[in-house]
């Protein structure tokens, strides 16, 4: 029989997450290698004897009875969970104490409390990242590491800092106690955000990594909106703007792997289920007072969903939309777009203004899709030589090969000499 | 045709959850092509890692791992091949070489 795609990096994190109310958060290394030792056990039977009818409640049997024997020998050396208490004392109440923390429907919310406790306040925002693909998504260090295009080494500090940040909590966030949540809510979207756009626009060569990166955060978020407490509306319009934006996955990368800009896309290859999935859940979404940056962004890719092409795309609701953004989460880059949505309904003239109107225009200094953008427009009006200064100003801040190549492309593209060459043949 | 032990040792454990079910897949599809070419006779155990070492005819009891713990035989599968050599050559395809590890290839002694 096949085994599921990640089925270990998946059962991983659910794993380390029920072993975790046995042993209690502060034993988090112990949970890890428990975790670590079933999934090495399930290695070395299965690849003799293939593997069994139900392979996750396999590893989630064999990673409980590994958890008993840890409790038998070691009850008199530290102490677990704290909910468990005396419990753990006698043989009596040991075994049934843990069984019921397997239990199938005591299960289901663990991924959910582990994903709160690592949106710890006291840690950065990539730290929390990085802590909910390596525990939750059982990404190993180096994959952490690659998913960043940071070293190992400083990857493996980070997460070393992080969990004993996490171990120090007194306990696992509980989705019973809403008011807890609801304070940690928005960190864990602001997360799962960062971790989707990890993937969606932190190009590597590996592209198939990064369409990984997407598919966690969304299976992630998707878990929010499972649970009462979590699937607020801004929680519903996070998964819609992700839907939104992985429908154009498989045409963000033309046929040779190179990076390709919203408007020369083809469309015929983004994912109609997955569109329909988001309006869906943008329709959801709109309930409560409430108005997130979520919705706005939704809201947005949503309209260029529904065009064909750049030319017959709703600029002037964009723009509107652009301008709430602008109220609700403003910053350089959402004036920047904003900019270049007013450059597309009015022309690149009025988009120039716009862009050497936005405040704080310095913090894009090192952003090269700002040059980028500016070189689009100067080419718009013809001024190939303007064009050609801002394309190489990006291109020098490229931060990764794709980058690089797609600047390399829009700066050949934008000098006239140098129009359609002929092929070799 | 003649039997053989293999005695696959020292492997060490994979990187990272993927790493492993990427490991144990490429295991798999070993065996099963070495099963669709007739040469497995007993698809044989994994071992665990500890275990007693007994020595003196039962005066020494000590528990594993062994004096070379590198040396830990983690799993065998008895074989059915032409000669040593061929044997020998159905092994070097083994994932256990991935992590480090190797084959000892054994011929069975017969009456």
């Amino acid at each position: 029989m096949d085994l599921y795609e990640h089925l270990f990096r998946r059962e991983s994190g659910r794993l380390i997450a029920a072993l975790l109310r046995v042993f209690g958060l502060h034993n988090l290394a112990l949970a890890e290698d428990v975790a670590q030792d079933a999934l090495c056990r399930a290695l070395e039977v299965w690849k003799f004897h293939g593997p069994p009818a139900n392979p996750a409640a396999w590893l989630m049997a064999t990673a409980k009875n590994r958890a008993v024997d840890v409790l038998r020998r070691e009850r008199r050396l530290r102490t677990f969970a704290p909910e468990l208490g005396r419990l753990l004392e006698s043989e009596w109440t040991l075994v049934p104490s843990v069984e019921e923390l397997f239990e199938p429907r005591a299960l289901q919310d663990d991924l959910l409390r582990m994903m709160f406790s690592c949106c710890h306040p006291q840690l950065s925002e990539e730290s929390q990242v990085s802590l909910i693909l390596h525990i939750l998504c059982g990404f190993g260090v180096g994959e952490v590491a690659g998913a960043f295009l940071a070293s190992e080494a400083a990857t493996e500090k980070r997460l070393w800092r992080s969990k004993k940040v996490l171990a120090g909590s007194k306990r696992l966030v509980d989705v019973a106690d809403d008011q807890g949540v609801r304070r940690r809510l928005p960190a864990v979207q602001r997360a799962l955000y960062l971790l989707f756009n990890e993937g969606y626009h932190g190009a590597s060569p590996e592209s198939g990594v990064r369409a990984e990166l997407c598919h966690e955060a969304m299976r992630l978020t998707a878990l929010l909106l499972e649970h009462p407490a979590t699937s607020t509306p801004a929680s519903r319009a996070l998964l819609a703007l992700m839907c939104f934006h992985a429908a154009r996955l498989p045409a963000r990368l033309d046929a040779s792997g190179q990076l390709t800009s919203l408007f020369d896309q083809a469309r015929a290859l983004w994912d109609k289920n997955l569109i329909a999935e988001g309006e869906r859940l943008l329709d959801l979404s709109a309930t409560g007072p409430d108005l997130s940056e979520y919705h706005v962004q939704a809201a947005i890719a949503a309209i260029h969903s529904q065009a064909c092409g750049a030319e017959d795309t709703n600029w002037r609701a964009i723009v509107t939309l652009y301008d709430t953004l602008m109220q609700v989460s403003p910053s350089p880059v959402v004036a920047l777009n904003r900019a270049i949505a007013i450059g597309q309904l009015e022309g690149p003239d009025r988009g120039i203004e716009e862009i050497r109107a936005i405040s704080g225009v310095e913090r894009l200094g090192r952003y090269p899709f700002y040059y980028a953008a500016i070189g689009e427009l100067e080419l718009r009006r013809g001024r190939h030589q303007e064009a050609g200064t801002h394309f190489r100003a990006a291109l020098a801040l490229a931060r990764n090969p794709m980058e690089r190549q797609f600047l390399e492309r829009r700066l050949v593209a934008s000098q006239p000499q140098s129009g359609p060459k002929e092929l070799p043949t | 045709m003649s039997e053989f032990v293999y005695l696959y040792r020292n492997s060490e454990r994979p990187a990272s959850p993927e790493l492993m079910q990427q490991q144990m897949q490429k295991w798999m599809a070993w065996m099963k092509e070495l099963q669709d070419k007739g040469h497995i006779k007993d698809i044989g155990h994994p071992l665990e890692r500890v275990g007693k070492v007994v020595k003196s005819s039962g005066k020494s009891i000590s528990d594993g791992p062994f004096a070379e713990a590198k040396d830990v035989v983690g799993g065998y599968t008895l074989i059915e091949a032409k000669d040593l050599n061929q044997a020998a050559e159905l092994a070097s395809g083994c994932p256990v070489f991935n992590l480090g590890g190797y084959v000892e290839v054994r011929p069975v002694m017969k009456m």
